[in-house]
């Protein structure tokens, strides 16, 4: 029986500059993420889970592996059919909205970029998607709070329709009752797009409510690989996963 | 237990071109030898309240209170001049990240030295030997290469603890600690935390240690204050914070994830306007 | 916080609809955002000072004909050098007999057309440059940027001389030789800014989304670049006017008898002892419309740059 992956990545290193100056920010990293699933990235700062995030994205580093978005491997450039596919969300809602673009101008612009038509249905549907009315629709990043912020991300992140969500600390930067709201949407509308999604956290507690399976990593390799069920019942081999557990609690 | 700091009725507001913002709304508590925690959400006014004990809040903010006395001495009544003798040697502050709170431009020692020599007639040498050991009262290893190194070339737990060296050398009676480990991983929080509390209890000093991090303050302060909308919504002891009363507080504890507690939504917190209404708890011990 | 009474019922309503929390249209959306940095322009009284000046320069300049007591170009010896009130000159006459009143009022349009032409060329230049070579990095950058240095290189008087010697003297060729000059100071500024931007996570979301150089240039890098270039432009006109001035009083500007502010100093200058008012009133010309700008740029600045507001 197999099961159809929608990430796979196979010894995949990251790394930035060349020569002297060369950084490796991910060495021989592997995993899968289960269509449908959703899976967590745990580590520290410098722990190398953002960068394997912009490495699928093709938004920074030098990487060389192989990666397979939907059974298809990635290859240098990025199509506009993986960006129909894979979508990302960004940690700070405070930097990844344009200051001079309107919700509106936002979702319209990705709308036409890729020449879907009925912009505007697509538009009302997808705020509402996000529990945002459309009293949003016109409003400028400086007069949303930050979960507000958040949930536009979001929407910008579905217009497109994609399977694939990858989350970058999606609620680090949100005060915690807020944080409840955003993670609540994204279990709803995982259930109701059916959608995959790979979420990269520092916060273990986080991560245990979202995601069925966990890769920690220190320093760039990826030490211990575990279902959230085996971290509850305190089933972790390797000593930093220990020491990561203990410090959380 | 000996009280070392009173605040009364203190009231911060900010003129702002669509009226007055009162970021903090006539709140009172008191600060024994003791670990006293402030949690908030952001905009609640607990930083703001940190800083107004220092009287490190600009114009246009117009700081009010019928007292914040040291050891009975009325703050408000000093001159910028007094102030300056309080802040750093009878009251000091940690912020959050130290990228921002060290000079980058000046080694380490150099900065700590000129803080200390500030309040205490010493020559540089004795500040220096004075220097040393407190870089190793907060663990670092290697004290004499620190002093002669640069902030940059620190990671964000080191910088935290000379931070802590720093603000503890010239000998304060209170510590206020503004988020003092939310930029740090959390392996590395914990040792941080450590320190400090050694440091505070064997110094006898009181601290104040505001954050958002509602288990974070428990598990580390004895008494708690929880700030919503400018006031005091509930006060309890640490660790008796499960049976807090204030709705408020209820829905902060609810709605933070558990990894042993699987569940499929987190409780949502229904904010209640009537919270903002309602007069501040009195934060006396 | 509305002060003051509003006695018209439809200033209310469209005051709150330029207020709204909730906009309705992409329309409503533009409109409010530049309402609310025209109220906050309109809080700071020395910007608002520089405004009037400059708009007095635009009327001026518009209904000179109207405004001018005398033909600007009319000489007459035999009242020349008459101080100002006297024989109907307002402000004086020149060694020529010509008023010096008419001849500001006519000057102010070479004024404005040297502050326009500036304005609009040297930034934009320097805009389409530095944000290439800012955004596209690498050999794009490192050429750009040369050539750049090279125009940051010649001294705007030296070039100007160059200019009139090659292709004649005139007021064209001086604001060439200033556009020239100018932009590339616009250009680092526009490389700047968008070295800070590039890397930002909205750049990186509509990266994500699959837009393209071009798009994201255009679309998301000059909008935030535009404000510190306007502001730069306005700070740097006082300077611009003064150099047309330096230069026009040098021969290399305007040709006689144009009545250009600078050669207008130029011509007084060996009167300014005993008819000071051939040179100063001029001068102060000169002094009014700079300040002006200056004031503006500062309001601007306040206005448009958000870094020193929370």
């Amino acid at each position: 029986m197999t099961v159809n992956n929608s990430i796979e990545l196979e010894d995949v290193n990251v790394w930035f500059g060349e020569g002297v100056k060369r950084v490796d920010a991910v060495l021989d990293a592997s995993f899968a993420v289960e269509q449908g699933g959703s899976f967590g990235l745990v580590g520290e700062s410098g722990s190398g889970k953002s960068t394997i995030l912009k490495a699928i994205t093709g938004l920074a580093g030098n990487w060389q592996g192989k990666i397979n978005i939907m059974g298809k491997p990635l290859g240098e450039t990025r199509t506009d059919e993986f960006y129909k596919s894979v979508q990302m969300v960004f940690q700070d809602p405070y930097a990844s909205l344009h200051p001079r673009h309107t919700v509106d101008h936002v979702l319209s612009e990705t709308l036409s970029l890729h020449k879907f038509d009925n912009i505007d249905e697509r538009i009302v549907k997808v705020l509402n998607e996000v529990g945002l009315g459309q009293s949003f629709r016109f409003r400028y990043p400086h007069q949303l709070s930050g979960g507000q912020r958040q949930r536009v991300a979001i929407a910008r992140a579905l217009i497109l329709e994609p399977s694939i969500l990858l989350l970058d600390e999606p609620t680090s930067a949100l005060d915690v009752s807020v944080q409840a709201e955003i993670l609540n949407l994204l279990t709803d509308l995982r259930e109701e797009l059916n959608l995959t999604y790979l979420m990269v956290s520092h916060d273990l507690a986080v991560v245990g409510h979202m995601c069925s399976n966990v890769a920690v990593m220190n320093l760039g390799k990826i030490v211990e690989l575990l279902t959230i069920e085996d971290m509850r019942a305190h089933k972790t081999e390797h000593p930093y996963t220990r020491e990561l557990f203990e410090a959380s609690l | 237990m000996e009280t070392l700091l009173e605040v009364d009725n203190l009231k911060v507001t900010f003129p702002t071109r669509t009226g007055n913002f009162e970021a903090v709304r006539d709140i009172s508590f008191s600060l024994g030898r003791e670990r006293l925690g402030i949690v908030g959400e952001s905009g609640s006014g607990k930083s703001i309240t940190g800083r107004s004990i220092l009287r490190l809040i600009q114009k246009p903010g117009i700081v009010e209170a019928k007292q914040i006395a040291l050891h009975g001495e009325n703050l408000l009544d000093f001159t910028e001049r007094q102030m300056r003798k309080v802040r750093g040697h009878r009251i000091s502050m940690v912020m959050q990240d130290p990228k921002f709170s060290l000079n980058p431009v000046m080694k380490i020692g150099a900065q700590i030295i000129e803080g200390y020599r500030l309040h205490k007639n010493i020559s540089k040498a004795e500040a220096r030997i004075a220097t040393l050991e407190m870089l190793e009262a907060v663990l670092i290893r290697d004290p004499e290469r620190v002093f002669d190194a640069y902030p940059h070339e620190m990671s964000g737990g080191m910088g935290q603890r000379i931070m802590i060296a720093m603000m503890l050398i010239p000998g304060p009676e209170i510590l206020i600690a503004d988020e003092p480990t939310s930029a740090l991983d959390v392996t590395v929080q914990k040792e941080v935390l450590e320190i400090m509390d050694k440091l505070v209890r064997e110094r006898g000093m009181g601290l104040i240690f505001i954050s958002h991090d509602l288990h974070l303050v428990s598990s580390f302060c004895d008494r708690v204050l929880i700030m919503y909308g400018g006031r005091i919504v509930e006060t309890c002891q640490a660790d008796r914070l499960h049976e807090a009363k204030h709705p408020y507080t209820r829905g902060l504890l609810n709605s933070m994830p558990i990894l042993d507690q699987p569940k499929k939504y987190l409780e949502v917190l229904s904010r209640d306007d009537t919270w903002r209404d309602q007069l501040s708890v009195s934060g006396n011990k | 916080m509305n002060t003051g009474t509003q006695t018209n019922q439809t200033d209310v309503t469209l005051r709150a609809w330029l207020l709204s929390d909730a906009p309705t249209s992409r329309r409503q959306a533009k409109l409010a955002s530049i309402y609310r940095a025209w109220l906050s322009f309109r809080s700071n009284p020395m910007a608002m000072v520089g405004l009037f000046i400059l708009m007095m320069l635009v009327f001026v300049a518009i209904f000179a004909p109207v405004l001018a007591t005398h033909n600007p170009l009319g000489q007459d010896l035999s009242v020349r050098l008459s101080p100002p009130g006297e024989n109907g000159f307002f402000l004086g006459s020149d060694s020529l007999g010509r008023d010096i009143l008419s001849r500001l009022i006519y000057g102010s349009r070479i004024t404005l057309y040297i502050v326009a032409l500036v304005a609009l060329l040297a930034p934009i230049v320097g805009l389409f440059i530095g944000t290439a070579a800012g955004y596209i990095g690498g050999w794009t950058d490192q050429a750009l940027m040369r050539i750049t240095d090279i125009f940051l290189a010649f001294p705007r008087l030296i070039l100007a001389l160059a200019f009139v010697s090659a292709l004649g003297a005139g007021i064209e060729n001086a604001v060439l030789a200033i556009v020239l000059t100018a932009w590339p100071a616009y250009a680092r500024l526009a490389r700047a800014e968008t070295l800070s931007i590039r890397n930002s996570d909205f750049i990186s979301a509509v990266k994500l989304q699959g837009a393209g150089s071009l798009r994201i240039i255009v679309r998301h890098i000059w909008p935030l670049c535009i404000s510190s270039l306007v502001i730069r432009v306005t700070l740097d006109m006082a300077g611009i006017i003064l150099t047309a001035a330096g230069l026009g009083f040098l021969g290399l500007g305007a040709q006689p008898p144009s009545p250009e502010w600078g050669a207008m100093i130029s011509e007084g200058r060996r009167f300014i002892l005993d008819h000071w008012w051939v040179a100063t009133m001029p001068g102060l010309a000169i002094f009014a419309v700079s300040l002006a700008f200056n004031l503006l740029g500062d309001g601007l600045r306040d206005v448009l740059d958000p870094k020193g507001q929370s």
